[in-house]
């Protein structure tokens, strides 16, 4: 009983690191830029077939892959806010919804077309090894993923606290005109923070690709768990994110484990709606009142 | 140094200031004293870039203001202390500072100028480390003008520093302002309180309903019945 236990919260946080990843992109475009990003998902999707064809054409090891998914997707994400998201800005909710929800939509759809449904894997070396620790099972593509993953989100919170750029990305978010006080060029502060976010989503792509299916719609998945774990870890705060995107993976395994296999996405939702009745504006939002 | 000529500002179709020309010197402390609402803080937002100027110009050492983008007028040498203090409640003392030092030319010297900040105001190194939005709001208005010192400015523009702060804190803070003009920083300062401002600035302008109605040195305003009787309760 307790090492199956010990096995859900396992598996659990190996696909909670993916989860997290995903959800510290949609927190830190929504605290910086004040934008919901609803095509997150799919720049996932895009991420996972970068790896799948640089994996079937040349060979690369979908992890190597990151090389080119983190920096190709960092500039797709610049772009998108220098072209798309900046000129909606200051229009209010619909249009940001329309925008990216219209871009998640026709990404699907374009993968429809030029990739097929077909599900992709690959097969790498290393793809049927597991470690084994007193009895505790642990894949190693899931156990690379997580690594670089948290690897990643550690990155990203020194970059937070130590540059200069990131204190500004920091400040842009708490107070948009005082930053411009400051002498923040704000257009430059969103590009980069949405690089960053859409990048990460990249490297969440690269890294499923080692042990998880690509398809055109497989960016849903995850959107949805990115947006509960936004929510529980309170909007805009990248470390309540990534705490919230690792309880969901568990939350997830533990329902998947205890209460039956296709039950894994009650258990987190329980959790979730338990959450907000006790805290209304997530873990790092304050009680409720 | 600095120099309006007919600015008219306005946030939508209603302006918010009208034809309001004024001048700053180098090393100058000047006032812009008025009642609450009557377009002081208006001026300041139209100077800074953060509210769209209408009409007329706004000269700083020969570069026109009214076209260019906030952060790059804070780029000019132009520190602006908001009203309400609005420190990076999320950020540190420390950092909130060193965020006040972002532009290339103040990045260069921040070391040095923190040291200054911090001597000026001992309470900042006592609690660099705290985030700012948990210190008492006489603690935050130091922050917010030490991270307006942070640049360097050759112009300082303060609004409302007293706003919401008990006398003693308030005097504490007008106190620190004087020590900075007297370091040679010139000063707009913007104050409802008027006797409190005109003991601070060399000379002032009052507003009223988003127009200038009076000039003049400090000593000519205090004597003035005008402003006596609606500012002074004398």
């Amino acid at each position: 009983m307790l090492i199956t236990l010990a096995q859900a919260v396992v598996n659990g946080l190996l696909i909670g690191g993916i989860y997290a990843l995903v959800s510290i992109g949609v927190t830190l475009i929504f605290g910086v830029v004040k934008v919901v990003n609803f095509a997150q998902g799919e720049f996932v999707m895009l991420g996972m077939y970068v790896s799948f064809f640089l994996a079937t054409r040349l060979g690369m090891d979908p992890i190597v892959s990151l090389v080119v998914s983190v920096p190709v997707l960092f500039v797709l994400g610049m772009l998108l806010q220098h072209y798309l998201i900046r000129r909606v800005l200051g229009l209010g909710d619909m249009p940001q919804i329309f925008l990216t929800f219209a871009l998640s939509l026709l990404m699907m759809n374009v993968a429809l077309m030029a990739f097929s449904a077909n599900y992709r894997t690959i097969q790498t070396a290393y793809s049927n090894l597991a470690l084994h620790f007193g009895g505790l099972y642990v894949p190693v593509p899931k156990l690379i993923a997580f690594a670089v993953a948290m690897g990643l989100s550690a990155l990203l919170w020194v970059f937070l606290k130590t540059t200069d750029l990131g204190k500004a990305m920091r400040a842009a978010a708490q107070n948009y005109d005082v930053a411009m006080l400051m002498g923040i060029n704000p257009d430059r502060v969103f590009a980069v923070a949405v690089g960053i976010a859409i990048a990460l989503a990249g490297a969440a792509g690269s890294l499923l690709m080692a042990f998880y299916p690509a398809y055109p719609m497989v960016g849903q998945v995850f959107v949805l768990m990115a947006f509960v774990a936004v929510v529980l870890g309170t909007l805009g705060n990248v470390t309540g994110a990534l705490i919230a995107g690792l309880m969901m993976g568990v939350a997830e395994s533990l329902g998947i484990q205890f209460v039956g296999a296709d039950s894994g996405m009650i258990v987190v939702f329980v959790m979730f709606l338990v959450t907000l009745m006790i805290r209304p504006n997530g873990l790092f939002g304050g009680w409720a009142r | 140094m600095l120099k309006l000529s007919s600015v008219t500002a306005s946030y939508g179709a209603v302006p918010a200031v009208s034809e309001v020309s004024i001048d700053v010197g180098e090393g100058e402390a000047v006032g812009l004293l008025g009642a609450n609402g009557a377009g002081k803080s208006t001026v300041l937002r139209a100077i800074s870039g953060l509210v769209k100027v209408t009409g007329g110009s706004i000269d700083f050492f020969g570069t026109e203001l009214t076209r260019l983008p906030a952060h790059r007028v804070t780029a000019l040498g132009i520190a602006h202390v908001p009203e309400g203090r609005q420190v990076f409640p999320e950020l540190t003392v420390k950092e909130n500072l060193e965020i006040g030092a972002y532009i290339p030319s103040a990045r260069a010297d921040r070391a040095r100028t923190l040291e200054l900040v911090f001597s000026i105001f001992p309470v900042l190194a006592e609690r660099r480390d705290q985030l700012a939005g948990t210190m008492s709001g006489g603690e935050q208005q130091m922050l917010a003008v030490g991270r307006g010192l942070m640049l360097k400015p050759r112009l300082l523009m303060l609004d409302e520093p007293s706003l919401g702060l008990a006398p003693v804190m308030a005097d504490a803070t007008f106190e620190k302002v004087q020590e900075i003009h007297a370091m040679g920083t010139a000063i707009l300062l913007v104050e409802q309180n008027v006797s409190r401002a005109l003991s601070l600035v060399d000379r002032a302008y009052v507003v009223e309903s988003g127009r200038v109605i009076l000039q003049g040195s400090s000593a000519e305003l205090a004597n003035n019945r005008q402003v006596q009787t609606a500012y002074l309760g004398l």
